[in-house]
């Protein structure tokens, strides 16, 4: 398996910020129209990590208008740009699934610090 | 059109200059080594013979380890036979390495042997649809249904497909792209799947435009 690493170091981000399911964060996301570049912004919370390596992942949940929106994303894409935490979470989980099913002052209250 | 041996490693995705995410397998391909040259005048057909992975001195019998000598290579685990080289551009002897055979982009094909999935219904087979779960059925689930008609032919026709060994047979997998080479670790990465168990031996050939 070395070998398969060695081929997958050469793309893997190595600066990285740490955070887990149930932090707050916001993603910056390059977006390629035509031949226009642009960084779209994506704020939630983590509510999973998956797979390790370069085939990493990662989901985010936000509320946008009232609708649940979840993304997930590739933890070492080259199309990612900063990851910023906002707000670590305390949270008993590594997969906050059931925060789909919660309020917005109820996620509040899971994953606030306190 | 020419080829390589080599080895599957196993699979994983990398990204492309536009980010997006490819799944490809890693294959150890060569050095593979000219062992040696099949000519038309001596044996009527006109192939290159490569020797891929080292073998120990002692594992090697007495007549390989001649023909071996002979070419001036260290001992080999695999074979193979390539007529797809031009055989008056090779030498006895001479290192074979992926990067002069291919490039990235190349449209190849890879062949190996496929994973054994020993005695297997029609089912998963031959993509049988199997029978209907409810209507009255009992256990026609996975059953293949008519296998012929009655007293002509009275027999059963030759080719029917029906339940039996599967796998472990020789796969070719065609139009499959060449993404990276890593020349130092003699890698090679190719868009897709191929046959095989990891760490098992397959042919990559290049195909012709």
């Amino acid at each position: 398996m070395d070998k398969l690493k060695l081929v997958e170091a050469t793309q893997m981000k190595s600066n990285l910020p740490q955070f887990k399911a149930g932090d707050t964060i916001n993603v910056q996301v390059r977006v390629i129209e035509g031949d226009k570049e642009r960084t779209q912004q994506f704020q939630g919370v983590v509510i999973g990590r998956h797979g390790d390596g370069l085939r990493a992942t990662f989901t985010v949940r936000k509320i946008s208008n009232g609708v649940g929106v979840e993304r997930i994303f590739p933890l070492h894409s080259p199309r990612l740009g900063k990851i910023e935490v906002l707000k670590v979470g305390r949270v008993r989980r590594a997969k906050m699934y059931y925060l789909r099913t919660l309020a917005a002052k109820q996620i509040r209250q899971k994953t606030s610090a306190d | 059109m020419s080829g390589i041996l080599g080895k599957k490693i196993g699979m994983t995705s990398v990204f492309d200059d536009k980010g997006e995410s490819i799944p490809c397998t890693i294959i150890e391909a060569g050095p593979c080594y000219v062992t040696q040259i099949k000519t038309k005048e001596k044996d009527g057909y006109e192939a290159v013979q490569l020797a891929f992975e080292e073998k120990k001195e002692r594992r090697v019998n007495k007549p390989l380890s001649g023909h071996f000598k002979k070419a001036g290579v260290s001992p080999k685990k695999l074979m193979c036979e390539f007529r797809t080289f031009d055989i008056s551009k090779f030498q006895i002897g001479t290192e074979i390495k992926i990067e002069t055979l291919f490039s990235k982009g190349d449209q190849v094909s890879v062949s190996g042997t496929s994973k054994g999935r020993g005695f297997q219904g029609v089912v998963k087979r031959h993509h049988f649809g199997g029978g209907s779960k409810t209507h009255g059925q009992s256990d026609r689930v996975r059953a293949p249904g008519s296998i012929g008609s009655s007293s002509y032919p009275s027999r059963v026709f030759k080719g029917q497909r029906m339940a039996g060994r599967m796998g472990g047979e020789q796969i070719t997998v065609k139009n499959l792209r060449v993404v990276q080479i890593i020349p130092e670790s003699n890698l090679v990465l190719i868009s897709g799947s191929v046959p095989g168990f990891n760490n098992s031996y397959v042919e990559i050939l290049k195909e012709i435009k």
